[in-house]
């Protein structure tokens, strides 16, 4: 195996309307691990709103766009199980009727990962990361489990951060409620169900929620803020790159928040403040 | 049965805050999943069997006019007669037909799906002959004047004390006055007074759980020996089946059997598994004299045709439902129809067409744990999908949907003009919410901030924009 692939990093519209940091800490892992980490400048969304909404036509759009920008590269990679899940599992099966597409998106699907489960199950990485003093439990997205086969791969990464305490929810395998447009088309249920997540969440006694997925993270996190529950959520890539020294998702802007002071300063932090 | 599909999104609203809804809802959530985890994991071949299962069902499938004529000959050859009824109104139409021709005045009845499908007790009712539930879960809705809430256990929405008012109620006209209040005496009671209807009635109607080619026979899998009762003691026996429920020989439905029990209650194997051959053979010792069964299509010839045929290797077991966290909210009235949750949700807008039923693809957020307990691997998100394309298609979602996401695929394959217009977005965004990092309210975000707070983006700027500056000034 090459031990410098090349990375396309698809980043997600999330990650890259809501929460660059998240970005910047996937290229940071990455090139720790020791990957030549490429960003497509044409990317823009996986098609999965588009898709889960019965849409097909504008889904393989997206989805031949998507292709061509990145099978250029050994890898393809996203901080992201969802999308992730969307490009390695459902974009062949949308050109069921176009030999040379399926064909395309079939290769193009086995170089897809997700994050965490690329640097431990592809590049084997041993992470130094700084330390992060905090009691930790970790949200399985249901497209990570389900779809991507994540479940020890996060878990393993953080433990291995120092001062890093691993407190698991119960039913971690149940669903956040979050589901795309679910949650703002049957907002009734999903408010159940994300009620019910972020009580699990705060009974685990952890200080700090973290997972994979940006969309489940925003939902959770609205929610215990809603409820004045006071935990922190990052996404798990922050964590592991030692990159939170930028405010917690939903919480008050401000450059000095939150746990260790990192000796180094990153480039989201630079940015945002400059801005 | 009333069709109340197009209700689905009021009556979640309602029963998220129906007290009493809720508490029956969490026990049985708790009761059915922890044991059939626990069952699955007691079978270390579970998904060896699984496998096989589905292969020899997809083969029942590719095979089903043969399978379905060989299970009539046989049942022929038994001395039964095989009836075929293309629409749900057919079969009730057929089995009233054979209810007057026995001169029937009551009629006990197993539990079947599609029977509900046929609203057969409506039907009956309608002809002047009374049915009389003898599952205790039907028993207790029909007390009610309720349709059933789930497909293995029907009253599964009632909780112990609505049970005790119900039969208080109901049974004194039997000299039973007493409020009782304990589990078993409840279901004591309830055996006391069916006994006496299983002894009354002039025809039995089952479902069957499997039709078994080779042999003309089915099989009846209860808790309860209900099935059995109506099966034996009446002159007059009648099943009515959905043709998929057919299966080659007794080797394949006992590999169904594994899977099934422990699906839908963490059984191994349910308390009365039976094997009916028919009618009364020279040298039984019981049996009815006519036997006759009702095969019912209903769309599934539809189903079998086109996108949707794994759905037919379904065999009703109740485990999407259980593990569905939307079925577990709002309970099985919601969804409208006979058949709720996952399945329900595929089934339904066949049967009583998508434009009555257009809520309920999408009242999912294809979590995938359905399709994972699944023990007939049936890829349920898969097929909700086909009927959101269907939806999509057709306009029968709402135009606001259509419209954002029309707008939204129109961005996103433009990179050049998605880059411009998500960078306005996010630095007024950004700007808005900066102060407490969140919002509490916003324009055309309504349906997420009523419960949730929105977090504000991170910085006044998206993560291309940052990386493609970072990469000039490095």
């Amino acid at each position: 195996m090459n031990a410098n692939p090349s990375v396309g990093l698809f980043v997600t519209c999330l990650v890259d309307l809501y929460r660059p940091n998240v970005g910047f800490a996937s290229i940071a892992l990455l090139e720790q691990a020791g990957c030549t980490v490429v960003v497509p400048e044409t990317q823009t969304c996986c098609g999965q709103p588009a898709y889960n909404s019965g849409d097909s036509s504008s889904t393989r759009k997206l989805a031949q766009a998507t292709i061509m920008a990145f099978e250029s590269f050994d890898y393809v990679v996203a901080p992201s199980a969802s999308c992730a899940g969307m490009l390695k599992h459902h974009y062949a099966e949308l050109f069921e009727d176009d030999a040379s597409w399926f064909e395309r998106a079939s290769t193009f699907a086995d170089r897809v990962f997700e994050l965490t489960s690329f640097l431990v199950d592809v590049m084997q990485v041993n992470l130094s990361s700084k330390p992060f003093d905090s009691s930790v439990t970790y949200h399985d997205s249901c497209s990570g489990l389900r779809e991507m086969g994540i479940k020890t791969q996060p878990r393993s990464l953080l433990t291995s951060v120092d001062g890093v305490t691993l407190n698991e929810m119960e039913d971690t395998e149940v669903c956040c409620g979050f589901g795309g447009t679910f949650c703002v088309k049957f907002p009734d249920i999903s408010e159940r169900m994300v009620t019910d997540k972020a009580a699990l969440a705060k009974q685990s006694g952890a200080a700090v929620l973290t997972g994979g997925d940006l969309g489940c993270l925003m939902n959770i996190s609205g929610r215990i803020d809603r409820l004045d529950i006071p935990m922190r959520v990052y996404h798990v890539a922050e964590i592991l790159a030692g990159m939170t020294n930028v405010s917690a998702i939903g919480a008050e802007q401000s450059a000095e928040q939150g746990s260790p002071q990192s000796p180094g300063v990153n480039a989201a932090s630079i940015e945002s403040k400059k801005l | 049965m009333e069709t109340k599909t197009l209700s689905f999104k009021r009556a979640a609203t309602d029963a998220l805050k129906d007290q009493e809804l809720q508490r029956a809802l969490n026990y049985a959530k708790d009761g059915f999943i922890g044991k059939r985890t626990q069952a699955v994991a007691k079978l270390p071949e579970w998904q060896t069997i699984r496998s096989d299962a589905r292969e020899m069902k997809n083969h029942v499938l590719e095979n089903l006019d043969h399978y379905l004529l060989a299970y009539e000959s046989a049942v022929i050859a038994n001395g039964g007669m095989v009836h075929w009824a293309e629409t749900a109104e057919e079969a009730a139409n057929i089995i009233v037909t054979l209810c007057k021709d026995a001169g029937a005045q009551t009629v006990a009845k197993g539990k079947s799906m599609v029977g509900e499908e046929a609203d057969l007790n409506g039907a009956l009712s309608e002809a002047g002959i009374s049915p009389i539930e003898t599952d205790l879960g039907e028993y207790i809705i029909q007390l009610a004047q309720e349709p059933p809430s789930h497909i293995i256990a029907p009253a599964i929405h009632k909780t112990r004390e609505q049970v005790t008012d119900l039969f208080h109620e109901h049974h004194q006209q039997y000299g039973l006055h007493e409020k009782v209040v304990d589990r078993a005496a409840l279901v004591a009671e309830a055996r006391t007074v069916l006994r006496e209807k299983f002894i009354a009635a002039d025809v039995g109607i089952t479902g069957a759980n499997f039709l078994i080619a080779e042999t003309g026979q089915h099989i009846l899998v209860t808790n309860e020996g209900n099935g059995d009762l109506t099966s034996v003691l009446p002159k007059t026996q009648i099943v009515i089946a959905g043709i998929e429920k057919v299966v080659p020989n007794l080797d394949d439905a006992s590999a169904l059997l594994r899977l099934l029990a422990r699906s839908a209650t963490g059984q191994h194997f349910s308390n009365y598994t039976s094997l009916m051959s028919g009618p009364r053979r020279a040298g039984d010792i019981d049996g009815p004299e006519q036997f006759h069964v009702v095969l019912v299509d209903n769309k599934r010839t539809d189903m079998l045709a086109g996108e949707l045929r794994e759905m037919l290797r379904c065999f009703r077991c109740g485990a999407c439902l259980n593990h569905c966290p939307v079925y577990g909210s709002v309970g099985g009235h919601a969804y409208g129809w006979v058949y709720p949750g996952p399945m329900g949700s595929v089934v339904t807008p066949v049967m009583v067409g998508i434009e009555n039923a257009p809520d309920l693809p999408h009242a999912c957020t294809l979590n995938g744990r359905c399709a994972e307990v699944c023990p007939m691997s049936i890829p349920l998100p898969s097929l909700l999908r086909k009927h959101r394309q269907t939806t999509f298609e057709k306009q029968l979602v709402s135009n606001a949907s259509r419209y954002g996401l029309k707008i939204w695929a129109a961005f996103a394959s433009r990179p050049k003009l998605y880059r411009a217009v998500t960078l306005v977005i996010v630095q007024v965004l950004n700007r808005l919410g900066r102060r407490r990092g969140r919002f509490k309210k916003l324009p055309l975000a309504g349906g997420w901030t009523r419960s949730r707070d929105l977090p504000a983006p991170q910085t006044t700027s998206t993560f291309m924009q940052l990386y493609k500056k970072h990469r000039q000034n490095p």
